[in-house]
């Protein structure tokens, strides 16, 4: 009512006004947050890579490009490709137990599949470190897997369980699984069974049916359940610490201690770089497939 | 349809592998016995210990205090930025924008903020880690509210606007009642990450100041003892009544509407 009264010009401008200052109430205050504690963390990051090392820490603004060959110093090249492996190993894991685990999920009554999807994500809301330690106790020297091969006589005395790669693996599965799953579920539940019955019927075997019309049509579930099982993994500096024994064995470590303990920032910052990249190369390539799906 | 018979090994291997860790923390966490590997008789003495133990308290009343300080925060935010990226700008650059903290590894998060506080001179404290929970919560409540208001009728907002209310009018009489679930769900999912996070806090706090996350780091650091197996307990505990709660208002909701 107050609109008609106003002529056209007048009311042009103020809803003009108006949506200018709807922008900037609405998007101002998010956006300049994350420009500061986003934005500019991130660039300060990136731009310690191109400088020296302070000598109590910190940096000195003198351009250097050290920081990148020492990268591929055999050293430090290692750990990456060996937190690669690692986290390779964990995702390949995950989804070799995740699949079938996702697709008997999908099959099942309606009651039981909230059921069974809910007592896959209820060890995920619970604290990380709590789940990590958990395993301490499971797999330490006096710990009931060691007792229970002890018993049943299969070993003499208590094995090393903890504290070597394949605990660092158990751990980043144990930890992720959840998130392999459901991305794999939701693809799984969305595949139409007609499809499934009519390549039956047209006389392909199971296997047969599963490699050339499940497989493929899934296949952006897979993409994304590996998507987020490796990215926390390939990162992640507190599983190889408390399973691995606390040596500098992934990527994560390596980070953190160039921040925490040798007070290199700069080298600290490229190798942050380095971890990035490899995470933005994975990402493409889902886009990419997700594109072609 | 027919479910191969061998499929349920892989699907009880899953659900032994999730849930046998938890629950020899659970049992070990009642043994009357100093040893946190032999069973020695039903006890509640650990949590007694717990209960008395001033560092653990500490650390809890300090994550409290980080987890609702950026839980306000971010959910104001992030309410704020869904509703302008959803109505204000179309903008692909500004959406990937507000998901970025979600996605970025909580490790170069940390470091990035960590470097920015020493860099402004910034003292580390509680109010280091509250903003930089802020940074992901805010991201997460953001997500949450605009799947919401996609669903939400813009209509309703644009005859507001043409029957010549504010923008801020428009905003708190027709579309925030209409988000109400949506924020509440996404400051929920920012609480209960803030409780939780680790690595980011680990950065940002300072050594007088850790939450309960950190606290548990060191104590895990040192060894296997039976105190941490009744605080984890109690987490597990916790934690497994917030989802159910959750799952349950949800299936609520999803009924009455």
């Amino acid at each position: 009512m107050t609109s008609s009264t106003v002529s056209g010009a007048t009311a042009g401008s103020r809803s003009h006004r108006s949506r200018v200052i709807g922008r900037l109430a609405f998007l101002g205050p998010g956006l300049a947050y994350l420009i500061v504690f986003l934005l500019i963390p991130l660039g300060m990051v990136l731009s310690y890579t191109l400088f020296r090392r302070g000598r109590f820490g910190g940096v000195v603004y003198e351009a250097t490009g050290e920081n990148f060959t020492r990268l591929l110093d055999p050293l430090y090249l290692d750990v990456v490709i060996g937190s690669l492996k690692l986290a390779g190993l964990a995702t390949l894991i995950a989804l070799l137990v995740g699949y079938p685990t996702a697709y008997l999920i999908a099959q099942l009554p309606r009651k039981w599949k909230t059921i069974a999807l809910v007592a896959i994500v209820l060890p995920f809301w619970t604290n990380f470190l709590v789940r990590i330690y958990a395993w301490i106790v499971l797999l330490s020297g006096p710990g009931l897997v060691n007792s229970a091969l002890v018993k049943l006589g299969l070993v003499d005395k208590p094995l090393e369980l903890l504290y070597n790669e394949g605990t660092i693996v158990t751990g980043l599965v144990y930890s992720y699984l959840p998130l392999m799953v459901l991305p794999l579920y939701a693809a799984i539940e969305k595949l139409d069974p007609q499809l499934r019955e009519a390549s039956a019927n047209l006389g392909a075997r199971p296997a047969r049916t599963f490699m050339s019309v499940t497989l493929p049509l899934t296949l952006p579930g897979i993409v994304t359940g590996c998507l987020f099982v490796f990215v926390p993994s390939f990162g992640n500096f507190v599983i190889p610490e408390l399973l691995g024994g606390g040596r500098s064995i992934m990527v994560g470590n390596l980070i953190r201690d160039q921040f925490l303990n040798a007070r290199d920032w700069p080298f600290g910052a490229t190798l942050s770089l380095a971890l990035l990249a490899v995470l933005i190369v994975l990402l493409l390539l889902q886009a990419w497939s997700s594109r072609r799906a | 349809m027919r479910r191969p018979r061998l499929l349920y090994v892989p699907f009880w291997v899953t659900y032994v592998f999730l849930y046998t860790p938890i629950v020899v923390l659970v049992a070990m966490s009642f043994n009357a016995g100093k040893s946190p590997y032999v069973f020695a008789g039903f006890s509640l003495k650990w949590y007694g210990e717990l209960a008395g133990d001033a560092t653990i308290r500490e650390g809890l009343v300090n994550t409290l205090i980080v987890a609702t300080g950026s839980t306000v925060l971010s959910t104001v935010l992030g309410t704020l930025l869904a509703v302008g990226l959803a109505r204000h700008a179309r903008s692909r650059v500004l959406d990937a924008l507000g998901v970025l903290p979600a996605v970025l590894p909580d490790l170069v998060l940390g470091i990035g903020l960590l470097v920015f506080y020493a860099a402004v001179k910034m003292t580390l404290g509680l109010h280091s880690v509250l903003l930089a929970h802020t940074v992901f919560g805010m991201a997460f409540v953001t997500a949450v509210v605009r799947t919401r208001l996609t669903h939400a009728d813009a209509s309703l907002e644009e005859a507001s606007r043409d029957l010549g209310a504010t923008p801020m009018a428009t905003f708190f009489r027709v579309t925030l009642p209409q988000l109400a679930p949506g924020v509440a769900a996404g400051a929920l999912l920012a609480f209960t990450l803030s409780i939780d996070e680790f690595v980011i806090a680990y950065f940002t706090a300072a050594p007088t100041t850790p939450t309960l996350p950190i606290v548990i780091y060191s104590m895990v650091r040192f060894g296997v003892t039976p105190e941490i197996n009744a605080l984890a307990t109690l987490l597990l505990a916790v934690s497994f009544t917030v989802v159910i709660v959750a799952q349950r208002m949800t299936r609520l909701t999803e009924s009455l509407s």
